[in-house]
Parts: structure tokens; sequence; C-alpha cells
């Protein structure tokens, strides 16, 4: 059974991991750390000990063919008949890992009149595009894309296998991980290969973006991970590159399908935020609905790339759709020009922006964390200050 | 049909994320010790009472964790669930979601079988979402994540309206299932006094590891394929400029310097 002990000789009784823990699992005695039974392994307090005087061990069981897997399997999810955008971030990622790695980069797709769409995916480093492409497959359904993807798996070992932090991956990717027994991280923010173990270093955000933590799958195969969208850099085509392509047969035996889908129904608005080379977003400093008119007035001096976006106070308060929420708990953006309007620019409103290329921030409160992300900040009144910006990009036009 | 038999699984988190580093200690600085019912659960307990009062049937809360958990069970209980069971024992620590999943599985074996599993979309804490489905596999049971309502059941089968990234979907299947539940569409009940009161005299078993009929070497750390190796604060961009003067010198600096990078054309 795993334990946690205090290397006595150590510590010297600082009291940090007590400040550490959320359990409330430690306290000192005699000047040395003491851990009681609610301690929940966290691992928390090991991390932040100045000494390194807080050791877990673990019986530590590897799986035994760890050696057999190679190389990295990314999932090339497919909306109808055309290939996410998602994926070609994870392209771009992996073809760094692998190419650290000096392995290969493998793709499965599976869909509906999808062959060329993922043929293409060759034309950016992938090394092997697998593919299922049949009728049963033209909506996403997780029994029967958990148990092709495991027998892919099976097949082909990869070390690593990545999906897309969507809806979909989010839904799938525990399925699979349990089928299979190994290990899977959410939402990663940053991937890279630890030089001395080869193990692939995860990193996410928790507690709501307020800390990182970087997590690794030592003892099972494959390390799997769903990436968080639009933090990636996207693949670039490589001209020259030629990949292999694999076309499968869909045998329905041994597949399940539990779920019937009665009907589709497509949401038209928004993913506009997403793909938004520009946003103009708005927070509290808007004060009501019709602060967004504005907004929307000043995106509009920028064309059809800029969408507004907005805080979570503003959504929470009614202002606007929470399609527009940009933020930890709404949607992660990474446009080219962000400019925060009267938002002050909470840990988890930074979360979902802060990669953006440029960020303007217009704010009254000169102390608003805001500016602490921004590359050129505006300190005023958004009421004054917007109006007269609109003027003078009409003018700059 | 003599009605639905209901599981809900609930966890106990800290009641603010605003846990930030001291980065000259590195040690985190967090206000609350765990001390609420994951906000998330308790739209998952919502839509649990919300089928019970349409088709009858009992709901058991389950929870795993340290021995707070039962305060999770108890605010089930008081919104109107029937039972709890907490699943506490020192063997479960640093679970990962992996091994969450099969040691819920576990005491669902022992105490089910359900027909229908309810789930948090995620939970405020680790974040992952990740439970839902994984604890479905380990039941091979199907399931339906994001389900923004249920729209029937009927002679065992189950129809639900589930939201994706861009589009929603109605389906339909036979139970058991399991579903993690949207928030936002339906509103959390808040439990009167008198049935807080009730709820704190509640019996609530403990089931420990030897309870469970499991393989420990599946339980708690030792059960997980994942390993935290560091935890740090987010690193904060370098400092940008700021502009002076009044609102119309602001704003025609501004502008020219985005007409300078093309961002008017």
């Amino acid at each position: 059974m795993a334990t946690i002990i205090i290397h006595k000789d150590r510590c010297t009784g600082c009291g940090y991991c007590i400040e550490s823990c959320v359990y409330n699992s430690i306290s000192i005695e005699s000047g040395l750390a003491v851990i009681d039974d609610s301690c929940q392994m966290c691992g928390v307090c090991s991390s932040v000990c100045p000494v390194d005087a807080i050791e877990i061990t673990t019986e530590e069981k590897k799986d035994t063919n760890l050696s057999e897997y190679k190389g990295i399997l990314i999932f090339g999810e497919a909306k109808g008949s055309n290939i996410c955008p998602v994926v070609y971030e994870l392209i771009g990622k992996s073809r760094e890992l692998a190419a650290e790695l000096g392995e290969k980069l493998f793709c499965v797709v599976l869909g509906h009149n999808i062959n060329e769409q993922a043929r293409a995916l060759t034309g950016y480093g992938v090394d092997e595009v697998y593919v299922y492409d049949d009728p049963n497959l033209s909506v996403f359904k997780d029994d029967i894309y958990t148990d092709l993807i495991v027998d892919i798996v099976d097949n082909i070992k990869p070390s690593i296998f990545l999906l897309g932090a969507t809806s979909v991956g989010r839904s799938l990717g525990p399925r699979i991980a349990s089928k299979l027994q190994t290990g899977l991280t959410a939402d990663c923010t940053a991937l890279s290969i630890d030089p001395d173990t080869r193990l692939l270093l995860q990193t996410r955000p928790a507690y709501g973006g307020n800390i990182m933590a970087t997590i690794i799958c030592p003892n099972s195969r494959p390390q799997m991970a769903t990436v968080r969208y639009k933090i990636m850099k996207r693949a670039e085509a490589v001209p020259v590159y030629k990949g292999g392509f694999t076309s499968l047969e869909y045998v329905a035996d041994s597949i399940r399908d539990r779920v019937k889908v009665r009907e589709i129904l497509e949401e038209e608005e928004e993913e506009s935020l997403i793909e938004a080379n520009i946003i103009v977003s708005g927070g509290n400093g808007l004060q009501n609905r019709e602060g967004f008119s504005l907004l929307e007035k000043l995106a509009d001096c920028f064309g059809a790339e800029a969408a507004v976006g907005a805080s979570r106070v503003a959504v929470d308060k009614g202002w606007i759709d929470y399609s527009h929420q940009v933020g930890f708990s709404g949607k992660t953006v990474r446009p080219r020009l962000y400019i925060a309007c009267g938002i002050s620019g909470s840990v988890q409103h930074l979360a979902g922006m802060s990669r953006s290329d440029f960020v303007v921030a217009i704010n009254k409160d000169p102390a608003a964390p805001i500016f602490k992300v921004c590359d050129i900040g505006l300190i005023g009144d958004l009421y004054d200050v917007v109006p007269e910006l609109i003027k003078e990009l009409e003018k700059a036009r | 049909m003599e009605g639905l038999k209901i599981l809900v699984c609930v966890k106990q988190v800290p009641a603010t994320t605003d846990i930030m580093i001291d980065n000259e200690k590195g040690t985190l600085i967090r206000d609350g010790v765990l001390s609420e019912m994951n906000p998330f659960d308790k739209y998952a307990v919502e839509a649990a009472l919300q089928l019970k009062e349409k088709c009858g049937g009992g709901i058991t809360a389950m929870s795993m964790g340290p021995p707070q958990v039962e305060e999770a069970l108890r605010e089930a209980i008081a919104m109107g669930c029937d039972q709890g069971v907490s699943l506490t024992d020192t063997k479960f620590a640093g679970s990962d979601t992996l091994a969450t999943s099969y040691t819920l599985a576990c005491a669902i074996r022992k105490n089910g079988p359900f027909d229908i599993i309810f789930c948090g979309l995620k939970t405020t804490d680790g974040d992952t979402g990740q439970v839902g489905p994984s604890l479905a596999e380990e039941l091979n049971v199907p399931h339906v994540s994001y389900v923004s309502k249920v729209i029937s059941v009927e002679n065992d089968v189950i129809c639900l309206e589930r939201c994706m990234d861009d589009y929603r979907e109605i389906v339909e299947l036979s139970l058991p299932i399991l579903i993690t539940v949207l928030k936002g569409t339906i509103e959390p009940r808040y439990p009167s006094f008198k049935k807080r009161r009730m709820a704190k005299e509640a019996v609530i078993p403990k089931w420990t590891a030897e309870d469970l009929n499991g393989s420990e070497e599946r339980f708690g750390l030792d059960g997980s394929k994942t390993r935290v190796i560091k935890v740090f604060h987010p690193r904060s961009r370098d400092k940008g400029e700021f502009l002076e003067g009044n609102p119309k010198e602001l704003s025609a600096n501004l502008a020219s310097k985005l007409k300078k990078m093309n961002f008017i054309k």
C-alpha cells in the first residue's frame, strides 16, 4: 500500500506543507511535520517542501511490455466530412514530440465520407493515417468509437495517445483509458518529453486555473492526454512529406453500439468566437446589457474577423449569452488581438485569454490584474475611451 | 414498474478555487478546506430528484474520499436523496480518476444494480470530468455525457438531450446507463432547514476497502496510473506599456499602434 513518510532528519518544521494541504491533514509536533489519517496523498506537500522531507512511496507495478509501445497516436476527430481544427494543433505539437523521441506519428480518423480529408493529413507530417470510413460512423458515438480506437491502439501500440479536449474527446478519452487500463490527463496546456526518462510531461491547470500541475504516466501505456484547443500551434503543411494511408474495414461484430441517435440539432451561432482573429471583450465595467452594443460597434471597426467576448460576471448578470464567455468555465481563445474593456482580469478569465498574441486592456482601476497580462494598458473609463477609439479607428481605416 | 433504482455520485470539494501559490515560498495559500458539495454535483442530484418525482423509485448518494465526504452526502439527503453511502479508507487515498472509477464501480456492484447513475459534469477542484465516462466503462454500461434534459423514461428506454460543443442531439437507449449532467438547464433546490436537520440525523454507512471485494492493488495511489510530479503557479506575462493622456489622446495613440500592426486594414 502507498505510504507517505516524513524524513525526520530533513524536516525543519517550517510549516509550508501545512499551508499547502487542502485536507488539513498536517500539523507540527515537537518541531516536525506529522501527517494524519485524513491524508489523500495528493502530493502537493511533497512538491512544496523546500528540503524534500516528504516522500510518497507506492508499490510501483509496471506493465511488463512498456518497451513494445512506440510512436505517437492522435485522434483525428472529424465532424461530418471535415477534420476538426484541433487535430491540426495536435499534429503540430506531436510532430515536435515525435522528432524528439525519434519515433513515428500516427493518426486515426473515424467518420463517413472522410477518406479524402483524412488522406490529406499525411501532407502535414503524419507518418501513417488509419481510417474507418463507414455510414455507421457519421455521428459520434461513445461506444463504437471506444471499441474501434482501442482496437487500433492494441494493434499499433503507441507510447503516447492524444485527443483534443473537445466535448467528443472529453467524453471518449476516459472511456478508452479505462478500457485500456492506462492513465489519462485532462485538458493539458503544455506537453514535453523528459529527456532522461523519455516520459511525456503533461501540464494542466487545476483549481480553476489557479495552479498548474505536471503529471506523468510512468507504468502503463499508452500515456494518454486530452489537449486544450487553441493552445498548441497549428501544423503547417509539409509540401514534400508523404505519409502512408491505411483504410480499415468496419465490421459491426463485437462492437458495442447501445446508443441510438434520434435527432441532431445544429447550433447555428457561435464557434465564431474561438475562431475569431480579433476579440473585443467586456466585463463588469460595462454595467449593463447596452454596453455590449458599444463593444459590437468597436468590433465592427475590425471587420468580419472580429467577435465579441465577455467575462463570467457579464454572463452571470445576463448581459450577454454564455456562448460569448471567455475563461476557465467558458472558452479558451487565442486571437491575434484581444481588447479587454472593463474586465478586471480574474485568474479564471486570464486562463481563457492570456495566450492571445496581443492584449489591450481598458480599465479605470490601475490595480486591475488584467494590466499584468496586457501589452498595452489604457487607464480610463471605457465609456469615455471606447467611443473615442471607435471614431479614431474609423478615421484610420 | 416499481420505480427506478437511482444512484448519484457526489464529491466534497474546497469551497473556493481561489488557491494561490506564494511564488517566493512555493507554498499554496488556500482559503477553504473541503467544505461543500461539488457545485456540478448539485445539478446531478437535482436531475435525479426530478426523475424520481416523475417515475418513482429510490435514490442513493455515494461519495468516495476523506471522512468529510459525509457532509456532501448529508447535503444530498437534505435535498431529497433517500440514503447515502461513504467510501472512506486510507487505502483509497491518492486515487486518480481511474482508481476512483474502479472503487466506485466495486461499491456499485455491491450495492446495485442501478438503473441510472447520475454524475456531475466535472468537479471544481480536479476539473477533469473523467470519472463519469470512466466509471461507465468499468461497469460496462453505456454513458451519455453533457445531458441537458431527461426527456422520458418508458419501459426501460430513456430518451435524453445531449449538448456537444456545437450541436445538440436527442439520444435513446436502454437502461442501465450512466449520465453526466450539464449545469444550467435546471436549478438545484435549496434544502429547507427542517430537511437539513433531518439529514443530520441520517445514518450513513461507511464502507472501507475490505467491504468492497475489489483487488487492493487497484485502489488509491497504488491503483493510479498517473502521478503528479510538480505543482506550480501559472507564470504571468511580461509587463506591457501604459499609454498616457485624455481619452481622445489615448484612443488616437492606440488606433495608430493597431493600424501599424495591421489590425486595421
